[in-house]
């Protein structure tokens, strides 16, 4: 039985290609659920695997629904890993991060977060 | 027959755990399986089956724990169970155990239990709501496995219903309970004879004895509460867990059998197992301790380990797609 089951292993992990998996959510900034002074001038989320562009969004919404990005998700250069997506100026307030990626082994994996400015 | 109804179960759910999570066509091009339900996802669950559809591997589940049968009995189990989809929400399974099983005071014996097959159909999923529901089923095939493990000769049907719920829809107010979920099932075992016959010779008295067993139908129950780290710090808050720690998953998981009929009606049997499960880009491990609830079930606390392996992740563009309906 030993065998058998070190022989199934070594089968799953001789076949492995390139390896990609779901993107899940490392950090962002602002930190999730966190309290920030001033208004950042943009939202960065930090992804486990690198992201595909074209399917990968992040929306910024304040507490009334009203969008408050300014449509530009974009990848960072250097980190395939990395969305950035500026925000207008903001006031006072809580703010709600929606955002939904396709890593590029094609898993899509979303989810949303809260941040609050406070003055 | 050394096996109790509860560890068959256990042994059941082991197979099943195999197969889980969610397969969805969402974008064009894209794929959404594993345990996810909109933002939720969740992890394979050790001892009680959830409502996933997916392509995995549980090499090894690996459980012991001492059962009351011959005045005490170890029963120690290695498995192996691999889970494919056939279309992205309907799946197929296969589960094998070796065996081994020592009586208190006696020489053990080892052996396969019956092959086990089974089947899963996920029918709802609301994303928003964090909520699935299946049907499936599981057969364990009579007479495939060793009758020196108590392997019966018979083979039982046991179909069910699975459930997932993710609690992130909780206010905001209630924020750091919105990482709990839950995750079970509710079905019924019913094997093909309800009672056999051993014929054994007396040697003091020379004449022949006949035992009868019976074979109730059986409810099989169970669920499993897990607090994901993963969720807390991804959509909650950053508390400022770093790897390997923000990948935690604490769980407790219950599994209970009920006989219904066949003079062991509510004789239920089971375990209350905490545990936790570490879930990474490929693979996950999961241990729980397996704590008796009654005299019936035992009276030591035993344990089940688990690798399992997301074959969606580790062979995304082949093994780990539906084999109809996948792009």
């Amino acid at each position: 039985m030993k065998r058998t089951i070190l022989s199934l292993l070594l089968i799953v992990l001789a076949g492995l290609p390139r390896l990609e998996a779901h993107a899940f959510l490392k950090r962002a900034e602002p930190a999730v659920g966190s309290a920030v002074q001033t208004s950042p001038s943009e939202v960065r989320i930090w992804f486990t695997e690198n992201i595909e562009p074209a399917f990968s969004t992040i929306q910024v919404f304040d507490a009334s629904g009203k969008p408050v990005d300014k449509h530009d998700v974009h990848l960072d250069r250097s980190n395939r890993a990395l969305l950035h997506v500026s925000l207008l100026p903001l006031t006072a307030g809580t703010y709600k991060v929606v955002w939904r990626v396709v890593s590029v082994d094609t898993h899509m994996t979303n989810g949303n977060f809260t941040f609050r400015i406070v003055r | 027959m050394y096996r109790n109804f509860f560890y068959k179960h256990l042994r059941r759910a082991a197979v099943t755990t195999s197969v889980c999570f969610t397969a969805l066509i969402v974008t064009p091009g894209t794929v959404a399986a594993h345990g996810f339900a909109g933002s939720r996802f969740f992890p394979a669950t050790l001892s009680t089956d959830d409502p996933f559809v997916n392509d995995e591997l549980s090499l090894p589940t690996v459980s012991s724990i001492v059962t009351p049968e011959e005045g005490g009995t170890r029963d120690t189990e290695i498995s192996v169970d691999i889970a494919k989809r056939i279309t992205p929400n309907l799946g197929i399974e296969v589960g094998e155990s070796f065996i081994n099983l020592k009586p208190r005071g006696e020489r053990s014996v080892n052996g396969f239990g019956n092959l086990e097959v089974g089947a899963k159909y996920q029918f709802f999923e609301n994303d928003e709501h964090e909520t699935l529901l299946s049907v499936g089923g599981d057969v364990e095939v009579g007479g495939t496995g060793s009758k020196e493990v108590g392997a019966d000769s018979f083979t039982t049907w046991a179909p069910a219903l699975f459930f997932g719920k993710g609690f992130g829809d909780l206010p905001s107010e209630l924020s750091f309970l919105k990482p709990l979920a839950l995750t079970g099932l509710v079905g019924v075992a019913i094997p093909t004879s309800a009672s056999s016959r051993t014929v054994t010779l007396n040697e003091a008295t020379s004449q022949r004895e006949i035992e009868i067993e019976r074979h109730p139908d059986v409810l099989e129950w169970g669920f499993a509460l897990e607090y994901s780290i993963i969720y807390l710090q991804e959509q909650v808050k950053d508390i400022g867990l770093r790897p390997p720690f923000d990948r935690l998953i604490p769980l407790v998981e219950v599994a209970l059998e009920t006989p219904l009929n066949r003079g062991e009606g509510g004789q239920t049997t089971g375990t209350i197992n905490p545990g936790l499960i570490w879930s990474g880009k490929y693979f996950q491990i999961g241990a729980e301790a397996m704590v008796p609830i009654n005299s019936r079930t035992g009276s030591d606390v035993g344990f089940i380990a688990q690798l399992h392996f997301y074959l969606d992740d580790l062979f995304p563009h082949s093994l780990g797609r539906p084999i109809f309906g996948g792009k």
